[in-house]
């Protein structure tokens, strides 16, 4: 039995050809046909002791699931998605399952993993194009408030586990438009907005009121939230914030962007379809991305969408590369060019103070640093000039004090991010909790939707004395 | 009181609104009053409860007129707490502000969010000059009225280029102990710049304490310029280009001090003895050409 499953291979998804996705911002991968899924599912042996679920951070029935795409019933395959998970459709597409569940897959022993993230994403576009969709039971109401502060991965988490609880549940979002990273961040190409807006449409839908254009420390403080207007726990899910920037010579140069900025103009403000809308990003031959993460990434490849020659400098090897492999591969199939042991000394402009070029130095590998990976040292004497027209810095964020600041009593650790009880995400504030970059600085949307898990069952018990449940079980 | 966000409050579980789209259309940001004060500047009241209500003097707000809309900063020229409204001033310089221009009382804003950067330091100095320049004479106001009733001496001096663009003399008069004005062409009072008039204080020997000057970046930079020997504190409010205007993005970033800051989390008041004006000055440049561009691409739709 088990024999006859291994032969068949892992399937792939159609996607578009690198020539024709270059210069557009549609979806890479097409997803499975239904039989190509079920053909997939089938590959999953059904261990009993799921390996994958352990990996999962927010716990995913992974062989159940699968089970029901395997049987052709979908529907029971999301609604199985849905119990652990907010935004299927998202993570189906930007969770690195090669690190987390698809790593520990069984099968990837002799074979390749079962691709779980291409089934979890068949399934929730499945139910997309559905009709007639099924809501997940809600509670009767318990008359607690919450307040979820930021529609990121980790907010959007925690309103959609409480609002199923019988709370009532508000999500305050400083942009004009809910979905954090999602919609900021991630490009259309890699997650199309539409499919944010879906999930989010659904939240609301079960009752999770959305408030746009509100800065908590701003607008509102969190203690009034908490005494004015009465909510019962707060999660903050504010996201990271401050880029980084190098500090060398030349970076406020006009055609120097963070990466926040870069896709933020892109994304967000849709400048790629500028003058259709106002919002304008450089459109120069010649954009360089410095760093080496998914963020990089999605910088470079807008870039070239926009029509630049586009390039990667980074002051590792390919090996160090914090991006995910799909992503590098993306990136290359399109012609990014990458440079690597290389890092600028120097952004140069003209008088109008314009990026005309980026002074580098050659890198080498020596002894490995804190993060365990080997320190990238100059070499003497190797500087050379790139020919570029605009710089994206992708090299980090950090706490953006906005609301930190303005919440007195809130612990945060030396770097500004905010402490939390690691089992519970509670901060030092009683009924505040907290998750998500904010508390790690930056790392991934699963990462930020299993603190958002982990907090919003902690907050369901500060409110109602009831038990949370483990989050994966064996 | 109840939750913010009552407006779109329903009236039970389940009759929520269906998505954003018919969110925004029941208007929230809704245009009370507008008033045009100069040729293409605009000031326009705003319903904004909760921004009113905490809006402070040198804070500012961020709005998209719709869907197309950049978001653009603006500062905060008045707030009417009881009355739930904000007051702001614009010129029309690119193809937003040109169609916040065309909007009138009654329409409404698709997005307003704030108060937003850091309000301005007010405190008892003894006597401090207030200086607005063009369309700066806006944010400069609430300023000005705050160190007032600190128990300040305000001296207000006003410039622009011709009579027809000084703006807002008659709120200036109230918020300030004295107003002063002066216009590029003589046109209406004292012949000359802001700096011409600030410079005669100066040498009367008047007792400056402390100097806020808003408006244009060359009319800053002069004013930083000129105060520096005298050792006399210039504050100005810098108008950068921003996107999210949170910190996220760091398009705001000015060299103060040497310093790398972010105009929308750091400031928008900075010592303008420190400010790197060149360096502002060609970043608030980048985008002539793209503004030219999208303004070309309106004409012709509309023509």
């Amino acid at each position: 039995m088990t024999e006859k499953k291994e032969k068949i291979p892992r399937q792939s998804m159609p996607e578009q050809t690198p020539e024709a996705r270059k210069s557009n911002f549609e979806e890479v991968p097409y997803g499975y046909s239904p039989e190509t899924a079920m053909l997939e599912a089938s590959r999953c042996i059904q261990c009993k002791k799921p390996r994958c679920v352990a990996g999962c951070p927010v716990g995913i029935d992974i062989p159940g699931f699968i089970k029901a795409i395997e049987d052709g019933d979908f529907a029971s395959s999301i609604r199985i998605l849905k119990e652990s998970n907010a935004l299927p459709a998202v993570c189906g597409r930007v969770c690195p399952q090669e690190d987390q569940c698809e790593v520990l897959c069984v099968i990837a022993v002799k074979d390749e993993p079962v691709a779980i993230g291409r089934l979890e994403r068949f399934a929730a576009d499945w139910e997309m194009e559905q009709e007639k969709k099924e809501l997940p039971e809600v509670a009767p109401p318990t008359g607690k408030r919450v307040a979820v502060v930021g529609a990121g991965p980790a907010g959007l988490t925690v309103a959609g586990d409480l609002i199923v609880k019988g709370h009532e549940v508000t999500i305050y979002e400083a942009l004009h438009k809910p979905g954090g990273v999602l919609v900021y961040g991630i490009p259309e190409f890699r997650l199309p907005n539409q499919i944010v807006e879906y999930e989010i449409k659904n939240l609301e839908k079960l009752g999770v009121r959305i408030e746009t254009n509100v800065v908590i420390g701003k607008t509102f403080t969190v203690e009034e939230l908490m005494t004015e207007f009465g909510y019962d726990t707060v999660f903050l899910g504010v996201g990271a914030g401050l880029p980084w920037f190098m500090g060398i010579p030349g970076e406020n140069l006009n055609g120097v962007y963070s990466a926040n900025e870069y896709l933020t103009r892109s994304n967000l403000m849709s400048a790629y379809q500028f003058p259709k809308y106002d919002t304008p990003v450089k459109k120069v031959p010649k954009v360089a991305t410095i760093g080496g993460g998914n963020v990089a990434m999605d910088s470079a490849r807008t870039a070239l969408r926009m029509g630049a020659e586009s390039i990667v400098v980074y002051r590792r090897s390919r090996n160090e590369m914090p991006a995910r492999i799909e992503e590098i591969h993306h990136a290359e199939e399109e012609g990014i060019e990458f440079h690597f042991l290389t890092n600028p000394t120097r952004i140069l402009g003209n008088e109008e103070g314009s990026v005309t070029g980026m002074e580098c130095i050659r890198m080498e590998l020596g002894e490995p640093d804190d993060s365990g990976r080997r320190r990238p040292v100059p070499v003497k004497g190797s500087e050379f000039i790139l020919d570029v027209d605009a710089v994206i810095v992708s090299v980090g964020t950090g706490a953006n004090p906005l609301l930190t600041n303005a919440t007195p009593g809130l612990e945060l650790n030396k770097w500004g991010y905010v402490v939390v009880d690691e089992e519970t995400g509670a901060t030092s504030i009683p009924g505040v909790y907290a998750g998500g970059d904010i508390v790690r600085g930056a790392a991934t949307v699963i990462l930020a939707m299993g603190d958002g898990r982990k907090a919003s069952q902690s907050m369901h018990f500060y409110m109602t004395g009831e038990e949370p449940e483990p989050v994966s079980e064996e | 009181m109840s939750p913010p966000g009552t407006l779109f409050r329903s009236t039970g579980k389940g009759a929520l609104p269906e998505d954003l789209t018919e969110r925004r259309e029941k208007r929230v940001y809704k245009i009370k009053e507008k008033v045009s004060l100069a040729h293409d500047v605009h000031s326009m009241i705003v319903e904004a409860p909760y921004i009113a209500k905490k809006a402070l003097p040198g804070q500012f707000v961020i709005l998209r007129y719709g869907e197309a809309g950049e978001r653009i900063p603006l500062t905060i020229a008045d707030s009417d707490p009881d009355d739930g409204t904000i007051t702001l001033v614009f010129q029309e310089v690119g193809k937003s502000t040109m169609v916040l221009g065309g909007l009138s009382a009654g329409d409404s804003l698709d997005d307003v969010v704030g108060p937003l950067g850091v309000p301005s330091h007010i405190e008892k100095l003894g006597m401090v000059v207030c200086i607005g320049g063009g369309i700066g004479i806006a944010p400069v106001h609430p300023v000005a009225r705050a160190l007032k009733e600190a128990g300040n001496r305000v001296v207000s001096i006003l410039g622009s280029r011709t009579k027809d663009l000084l703006i807002m003399e008659e709120e200036m008069v109230k918020a300030s102990t004295e107003v002063l004005l002066c216009t590029d062409d003589g046109s209406y009072g004292k012949k000359g710049f802001v700096t011409t008039v600030l410079e005669e204080l100066i040498e009367k020997g008047e007792p400056i304490d402390q100097v806020v000057a808003i408006g244009p970046v060359p009319m800053m930079e002069a004013v930083s310029k000129l105060t520096k020997p005298y050792a006399i504190k210039t504050l100005v409010s810098l108008n950068p280009i921003m996107v999210d205007g949170t910190g996220m993005c760091g398009a705001c970033r000015v060299t103060v001090g040497g310093e790398t800051k972010f105009v929308c989390v750091d400031g928008p008041d900075f010592d303008g003895h420190l400010v790197d004006f060149n360096e502002l000055r060609l970043r608030q440049r980048m985008y002539l050409k793209e503004e030219r561009e999208a303004i070309e691409a309106i004409t012709y739709v509309g023509a």
